[in-house]
């Protein structure tokens, strides 16, 4: 047993905090109210290789294990929680998917500029009438003369409409199996599509500068080569990736939740009240105790499930355990830190407010709550 | 070209300072060390002029610290130096900045060079002599409180800060730099920079390996701090009740003029 972060771990932790706080702190309050993508955080991230952390360098990445990719993670979100999605969305949902079921030639194409971060790339599951029921999907791509035509809708694709997207790798219907259920396949779409558009961004109540559209497929047609993986097995393939994107969401959870129970714990020892600082008073004592134990408690089991997929071990309940709790756990802090703050936590001037706003989220995305309790019950055998 | 930036290691800067009534000394325990902020101006002005350079041109750290700080050397390492020389021996305990000059100067001629590149001080002791001791200690020329430095060809070229400007000096190499927060923005280190930097060298030398033949460290220090007080706190501002806008104007004016601002 070993608590000790490795000397690349710290180092990596460190500069993703010197990041966070001197870059994209100060941009944090704006970008929110603008709803503004923060093209040159972007540029930033991936000219210190943060877009490309665990990928393997001859594919443009730094080698990084996925200790390293929760604390960068941790770390940005703590700051910013929509660079922090952007961040994790880049890589555990856009880009992994290429490095783990991509052929040599779709990686060189695609997991390389992704990885330098020079591309952003969606992952869509999710669509309008399939959410939690991902294995409704209702999107057809059927294969004409070499070519793959698609048609359907996709909904909350996080990087998928930026100037700096190249596509999105969608799970399509691609005929029947044998038993006659629908046959779910992956397909990367190119930007330049013809019959694939872009929504405008949604407006949002929280990761406001993050960017989320819903994407529409008419009749659009794309070569047979870009069906990425195995035919058929596009659902299992994304439920796959969606096993690693749970220590991302457990990441987000526990930056934002750190972050906000940093702000409270200041706000408490300068606000005075009744002759003194309210951090004097036991009640705030109290809360703050219970929110830093709480933090404690989600960052290990968030770096337990990274250690067990760097050691090529089963992680899918320690991730699943991971994520619940930290997003579980980002709620009550960040309630508590606005109830420290009273009415100012109320405004947005200061950052408990987005932060109220950013964490809801954490609790739906990439599976809701209640879609993990049921995940780590079938881990459990029932 | 051979470019030394020598770096100190500091207790966090963001942290509270404390002093050790009994040692007279700042306390480091339980405070985490990073790279004096001022250096990093250094190690980033000789990177830039390395990049500017290109060639066989390299840039060596030297520090004198606690094995333990490997760490923390590592950083420079991974924000684009290429090596590392650590003075680590018990005996440098309690050093004072004659004792630092001292041996920093051995270990940086041991190793060679033809620009040493320093911060102008360290964010813990702030005694700012170092630069200047240590160009006379190697006996090369000393530019210090420099905004903006230059290599043309064995000329080093720069600005160096004055109270109302800047003058505009040049030596040949070798020679010693030491550099101001207005000279550059240091970079972060890069994740493939971190990753690399395990391959590069920290050679760990102890005084005597160094060459140094001196005795420094606490027996041979040749400052004694006597005591230390807190500074008294800054008394409260003028404020001035103006009759008018033009009056108001013509009192900060006045100020500024006072404090030769304009």
């Amino acid at each position: 047993m070993n608590f000790d972060l490795t000397a690349d771990q710290r180092a990596i932790q460190t500069l993703c905090r010197d990041f966070a706080e001197n870059e994209v702190k100060p941009r944090a309050e704006e970008m929110d109210a603008q709803a503004e993508f923060p093209y040159d955080l972007v540029k930033k991230m991936a000219d210190l290789g943060l877009m490309g952390l665990p990928f393997p360098e001859e594919y443009g990445g730094a080698g990084a294990d996925t200790i390293s990719y929760a604390l960068a993670v941790m770390e940005i979100s703590r700051a910013d929680a929509s660079t922090g999605i952007t961040l994790a969305a880049h890589v555990s949902l856009g880009s992994t998917p290429f490095a783990m079921f991509g052929t040599e030639e779709q990686k060189q194409k695609y997991l390389v500029p992704l990885a330098r971060g020079e591309m952003l790339w969606g992952f869509g599951l999710t669509e309008p009438q399939a959410g939690s029921d991902a294995g409704g999907t209702r999107t057809r791509a059927e294969l004409r003369d070499g070519s793959w035509i698609i048609n359907g809708t996709k909904a909350f694709i996080t990087n998928s409409g930026t100037d700096l997207s190249g596509g999105t790798t969608i799970t399509a219907i691609t005929g029947t199996d044998e038993k006659g259920r629908p046959e779910i396949s992956n397909i990367a779409v190119p930007q330049d599509t013809p019959g694939f558009t872009r929504s405008k961004k949604y407006r949002k109540m929280g990761w406001k500068a993050s960017d989320t559209r819903e994407l529409a497929f008419e009749d659009a047609r794309v070569p047979e080569d870009m069906l990425l993986g195995a035919r058929g097995r596009g659902l299992k393939q994304f439920l796959k990736i969606l096993d690693g994107g749970r220590i991302s969401v457990a990441a987000l959870s526990v930056g934002l939740a750190m972050g906000a129970y940093e702000e409270a714990l200041a706000y408490a020892k300068e606000r005075r009240q009744f002759g003194q600082p309210i951090s004097k008073f036991q009640a705030i004592q109290f809360k703050l105790a219970d929110m830093l134990m709480e933090i404690e408690h989600a960052k290990l089991m968030m770096l337990r499930a990274a250690w067990e997929k760097d050691n090529g071990r089963e992680f899918e309940m320690s991730a699943s355990l991971a994520k619940l709790y930290s997003a579980e756990v980002s709620r009550r802090v960040v309630n508590e830190a606005v109830q420290i703050h009273g009415g100012y936590g109320f405004m947005d001037e200061y950052p408990v407010s987005r932060m109220y706003r950013d964490q809801k989220i954490n609790e739906i995305g990439e599976g809701t709550n209640e879609v993990q309790r049921l995940v780590i019950a079938r881990l459990m055998g029932l | 070209m051979k470019i030394v930036v020598t770096v100190k290691l500091v207790p966090d800067t963001n942290a509270d300072k404390r002093i050790d009534p009994e040692t007279k000394r700042l306390v480091r325990t339980g405070v985490e060390t990073v790279l004096n902020p001022f250096d990093e101006y250094a190690l980033e002005a000789a990177l830039q002029l390395k990049e500017k350079a290109g060639g066989d041109t390299t840039v060596t750290v030297v520090t004198m610290a606690p094995e333990n700080g490997k760490e923390v050397v590592r950083k420079a390492l991974a924000m684009g130096a290429d090596d590392a020389v650590m003075l680590s021996d018990p005996q440098a305990e309690g050093s004072d900045v004659w004792g630092t000059a001292h041996a920093l100067a051995k270990a940086i001629a041991q190793n060679g060079f033809d620009l040493v590149v320093c911060g102008t001080q360290s964010t813990d002791a702030i005694t700012g002599e170092l630069p200047g001791m240590l160009a006379e200690l190697l006996g090369v020329p000393g530019l210090t409180y420099l905004r903006k430095l230059e290599i043309d060809g064995t000329t080093v070229r720069a600005e160096r800060e004055t109270d109302n400007g800047y003058a505009r000096i040049s030596a040949p190499l070798p020679a010693l730099a030491s550099v101001t927060k207005s000279i550059n923005e240091p970079r972060y280190p890069s994740l493939r920079g971190i990753m690399g930097a395990k391959k590069k060298t920290i050679a760990v030398r102890t005084l005597a390996e160094a060459g140094v033949g001196q005795e420094i460290g606490n027996a041979g220090a040749r400052t004694e701090v006597t005591g230390f007080e807190t500074p008294p706190a800054r008394g409260k501002g003028e404020v001035y009740q103006a009759a008018d806008a033009v009056a108001g104007a013509q009192k900060i004016l006045e100020f500024l003029r006072e404090k030769k601002f304009v």
